[in-house]
């Protein structure tokens, strides 16, 4: 099941339409941004549950995507897969931080505590935000680091199975038991908790 | 509430990234007038990062030195048109990322001279504090990346001549020039053996193009070959050009690596 439309916030300018005068490479790399930004974002957020934190993922993200694919030329852009590249790259940029940050003590516990609002956005906004998907978010946090890095990869950053595997380094199977015990335990967690 | 099913909820997770996250990742470009002709500029949200004459090399340097995609801005970021009719750029900020803690430091401090006034290299490196990196403060300003709005051309040779610049010593002479700044007088002191002013009736040392050393009428004009000579005469230093020779402490933690 492809589950998408990603929420377009209002007056929401596309970067394409300003791009005009790119180069070839440039202007391929700001279709991508387009195409993916928002994936990109989720899926960011999801892991490190902070918004400003997700803001600095998503653009090393994409700053690296474009340094990476200067090198690619047209013919190789063409082929691959460009969300489950992204999502790899994202991956690694958040290894190497959370590797960066292991050496050092934490600012602040990562756990419960999930900043999911944007601090701009309006207060209904966030309210409803809330309502819909505050709650699952936390729970997301209790599961398994791999059990949640599939789920987020599988179902918020939309990848085929095949995809996920890949992205974590892991056999598709593994991937699948992953997400399955994954969700069964977000069931046992709304059924049994606050969500009822 | 009715219940969807979990992977829905699931998918309904993601959020649209924020507006302005394009702005972390792309540099803007635009062109600008500029008292020597078209300007190409760039810029980040971290300010102006790249300052060439426009044409399509330009961009091209660009993407090579700092590796991000480029996009045209509608309009010149704000203040970027007044700075450089004033030529004053305090209201600016730039994107000095990449570069070294030495060449920043040059920048910095080269931003500082006011419009009408030049300084020589060596005061640069004494007021970072490296007095003895007078040829390193040159190639550091040789590779200004954003000329004009950090204004390099400002500072000159001790003799009173231009020396080298980024779009050539003409230029940087009709700069200074537009600027209302009087090489040819700097250069015929220099030859005399002057490179500092002072005023017998404040008792004040300068270089010669400080604005308080342009105003000291002639019969009180006195002229130095050194700072030392100046102060053994009993002058002290102007507090706005500060000719004085900081004392040369090394600061803490500066090794010479830095200069990599």
């Amino acid at each position: 099941m492809r589950v998408q439309p990603f929420r377009r916030a209002r007056g929401y300018q596309s970067v394409s339409t300003i791009a005009e005068t790119a180069d070839d490479a440039d202007r391929w790399f700001i279709e991508l941004y387009d195409q993916h930004r928002s994936a990109v974002f989720s899926a960011a957020l999801r892991l490190c549950a902070r918004w400003a934190d997700a803001e600095d993922l998503a653009a090393e993200t994409f700053v690296r995507a474009y340094r990476a694919a200067g090198s690619y030329g047209p013919e190789r852009r063409s082929q691959m897969r460009p969300r489950a590249w992204l999502m790899t790259i994202l991956w690694n940029v958040w290894r190497n931080r959370a590797r960066t940050a292991a050496r050092k003590p934490p600012p602040a516990p990562l756990t419960d505590d999930v900043d999911l609002a944007d601090p701009r956005q309006d207060v209904a906004e966030i309210a409803e935000h809330h309502e819909t998907s505050g709650a699952l978010a936390t729970l997301l946090n209790q599961l398994s680091t791999m059990q949640r890095e599939a789920i987020v990869l599988r179902y918020v950053a939309d990848l085929s199975l095949s995809e996920v595997a890949a992205v974590l380094g892991i056999p598709e199977g593994t991937a699948k038991s992953h997400i399955f015990r994954g969700l069964a335990k977000l069931r046992a967690l709304t059924r049994g908790g606050s969500y009822a | 509430m009715r219940e969807e099913p979990l992977e829905q909820q699931l998918a309904d997770l993601a959020v649209d990234a924020p507006a302005d996250l394009i702005d972390r990742i792309v540099a803007r470009w635009v062109t600008v007038e500029s008292p020597i002709g078209e300007l190409f500029v760039a810029y980040t949200d971290h300010g102006i990062a790249y300052v060439r004459r426009h044409g399509a090399e330009a961009a091209e340097e660009f993407r090579r030195r700092f590796q991000r995609p480029l996009v045209r801005a509608p309009r010149p970021p704000a203040g970027l048109v007044s700075a450089l009719r004033r030529g004053r750029s305090s209201t600016l900020t730039f994107d000095l990322r990449g570069l070294s803690d030495f060449q920043v430091a040059v920048l910095r401090a080269t931003r500082t001279i006011p419009r009408g006034e030049v300084r020589p290299y060596a005061w640069i490196a004494q007021k970072i504090n490296r007095p003895r990196a007078v040829r390193a403060v040159g190639t550091a300003l040789a590779t200004n990346p954003v000329p004009v709005l950090i204004p390099c051309h400002r500072v000159v040779r001790s003799d009173g001549s231009p020396g080298e610049y980024i779009f050539g010593a003409e230029v940087k002479h009709r700069l200074l020039h537009d600027e209302g700044t009087n090489l040819e007088e700097l250069h015929t002191l220099a030859r005399r053996g002057i490179f500092y002013v002072a005023s017998d009736t404040t008792g004040i040392v300068c270089h010669p193009t400080c604005r308080h050393a342009r105003r000291i009428t002639p019969p009180h004009r006195k002229g130095f070959r050194t700072f030392a000579e100046a102060a053994a005469a009993g002058y002290r230093p102007c507090q706005h050009c500060q000719p004085a020779p900081t004392v040369a402490t090394p600061a803490p933690g500066l090794s010479r690596d830095e200069e990599r």
